[in-house]
């Protein structure tokens, strides 16, 4: 009778991601698959989300001519020139192409001098639209904010996944951990539960992977539309039977820091396609 | 969904005055992780509870796979098959896992269908808001019944 909890979870890592590697447009390389993050202490080797969708869900985001998050991706490229506000200017008032954004998703959420706090992409746009534009802030999931975040992911695509974990972003990252590892709700379970004991078997219809979040924002062939990391938060705490957590709030700003840094090594995927 | 909530809890309270044994889920008695007498008194319902390993609040093929219902698409390979399960436990066994699978398996990924206490963060069933008033299990106790009735008919030997 003296079953352990390990007995029931020990299927989880030996049902693999499929063998798949990832070039976009023939020319980006993607890191789909590399050794964990020394902080990671029950897994071995992190995987992106991509390796663990069917041939015909990989294959579209292998082109940005049939990735259909690109046409949101187009839209934010004319906002980023487009003036808005009491103070008469554009993002690239300011910041130039868009270019000069590359390196900045790999290293979202951090620490930011100036807030004093641990802040993501969507906040520093909107700091950017209420501070220095005079505009008013996006809806923290709405379409607009969406795309924006995957522009400014889309030119960082390739490069690695690499979130500062340590010194003044100590704190909110182990709050993000103690999220991570908690039984939330009627369900009782934690993201660990799904996406570290479980990832590669199905849970009814769906293949679990490592619940990682390189490739944000996500094109889901599901809604059509693309997917924020905190709407996608929302939706796996919700499926617990839990009360979640408030979109850009402070729990999912932790959740996401710590989430992100289990995927330091992978790269920057987004926008990539998902179901 | 508030008026559904209510009117189950409503439900519940008539059904708990008309069968006055049955067993509450915060008074259910754990000998080793199970539960050796009926939480009802009235024999579970097989077909009912072969209902229950598929839709509604136990969907327990989301994690196991049950040849005997290869019927329906999808199970899930989180939990271990349930072929031959009344071969390896016995009902009363069955009846505790069920209740509450956190009293056989320290520290289980399974839910506990017949629990109401200890929950953090409870929400209101599906919809991510924060639960209020009586908190329902996610199985009624003639439901705990039924599914092990239904269990206790997978056998291989
Ligand atoms: C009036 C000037 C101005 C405008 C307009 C402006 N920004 Fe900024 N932005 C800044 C400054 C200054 C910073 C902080 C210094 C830095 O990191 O470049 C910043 C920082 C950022 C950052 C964080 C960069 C990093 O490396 O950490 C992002 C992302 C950003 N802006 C996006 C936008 C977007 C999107 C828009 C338009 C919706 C916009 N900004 C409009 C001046 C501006
Ligand atoms: C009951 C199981 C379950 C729990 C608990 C759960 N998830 Fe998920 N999650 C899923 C399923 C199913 C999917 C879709 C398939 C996949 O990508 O794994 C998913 C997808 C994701 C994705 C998208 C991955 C991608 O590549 O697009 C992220 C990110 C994620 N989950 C994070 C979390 C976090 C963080 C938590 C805890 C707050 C959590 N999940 C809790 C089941 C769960
Ligand atoms: C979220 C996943 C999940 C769901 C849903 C679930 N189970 Fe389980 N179940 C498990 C896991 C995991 C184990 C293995 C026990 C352990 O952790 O060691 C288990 C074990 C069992 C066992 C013991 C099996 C054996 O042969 O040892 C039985 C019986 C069982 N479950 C029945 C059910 C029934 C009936 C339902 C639905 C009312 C259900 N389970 C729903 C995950 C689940």
């Amino acid at each position: 009778m003296a079953f352990s909890a390990a007995a029931g979870l020990s299927g989880g890592a030996f049902a693999d991601p499929d063998e798949d590697q990832l070039t976009i447009n023939g020319e980006i390389e993607i890191v789909t698959e590399t050794a964990a993050p020394e902080h990671l202490e029950y897994v071995d080797t992190i995987y992106s989300g991509w390796r663990f969708r069917s041939d015909e869900t990989q294959a579209v985001q292998m082109d940005d001519f049939d990735n259909p998050g690109m046409i949101f991706v187009e839209a934010a490229m004319e906002t980023w020139d487009t003036v808005e506000g009491t103070e008469g200017k554009s993002c690239a008032s300011c910041h130039n192409d868009v270019e000069t954004m590359a390196g900045v998703r790999a290293v979202y959420p951090k620490y930011v001098e100036a807030a004093g706090e641990v802040r993501t992409l969507e906040h520093q746009i909107n700091g950017c639209r209420e501070e220095r534009m005079g505009a008013e802030p996006y809806k923290y999931t709405s379409g607009d904010m969406v795309a924006m975040v995957g522009l400014i992911s889309m030119v960082s695509r390739g490069l690695p996944v690499n979130v500062q974990i340590d010194g003044p972003a100590q704190s909110t990252w182990e709050k993000g951990k103690e999220i991570y590892y908690t039984r939330y709700g009627q369900l009782e379970l934690s993201c660990a539960n799904c996406h570290e004991d479980n990832y590669g078997n199905m849970i009814r219809a769906d293949h679990l992977s490592q619940g990682q979040i390189n490739g944000f924002p996500t094109y889901r062939l599901k809604n059509t539309k693309l997917n924020s990391v905190h709407a996608r938060f929302k939706g796996c705490v919700r499926d617990t039977m839990a009360h979640t957590f408030k979109p850009g709030g402070p729990e999912f700003t932790a959740l996401e820091l710590y989430v992100a840094s289990r995927g330091n090594g992978l790269s920057v995927e987004g926008p990539s396609v998902r179901n | 969904m508030r008026n559904l909530v209510t009117g189950a809890a409503v439900c519940a309270v008539i059904a708990t005055v008309a069968a006055a044994e049955v067993v509450a889920p915060t008074e259910v008695v754990f000998e080793d992780g199970a539960v050796a007498t009926s939480l009802t008194g009235t024999a579970g319902d097989i077909e009912n509870g072969a209902t229950l390993m598929n839709k509604g609040a136990g969907n327990c093929i989301a994690c196991h796979q049950v040849s005997a219902l290869s019927n329906l698409p999808f199970h899930g390979e989180v939990g271990p098959t349930l072929d031959g399960v009344a071969d390896r436990w016995s009902e009363a066994e069955l009846r505790g896992i069920v209740a509450n699978a956190k009293m056989m398996f320290d520290g289980t990924m399974m839910p506990s269908f017949y629990k109401t206490e200890g929950f953090i963060r409870l929400g209101d069933a599906y919809t991510g808001n924060a639960h209020e008033g009586e908190v329902a299990p996610l199985l009624t106790a003639q439901e705990v019944e039924d599914v092990v009735a239904y269990l206790m008919t997978l056998k291989e030997e």
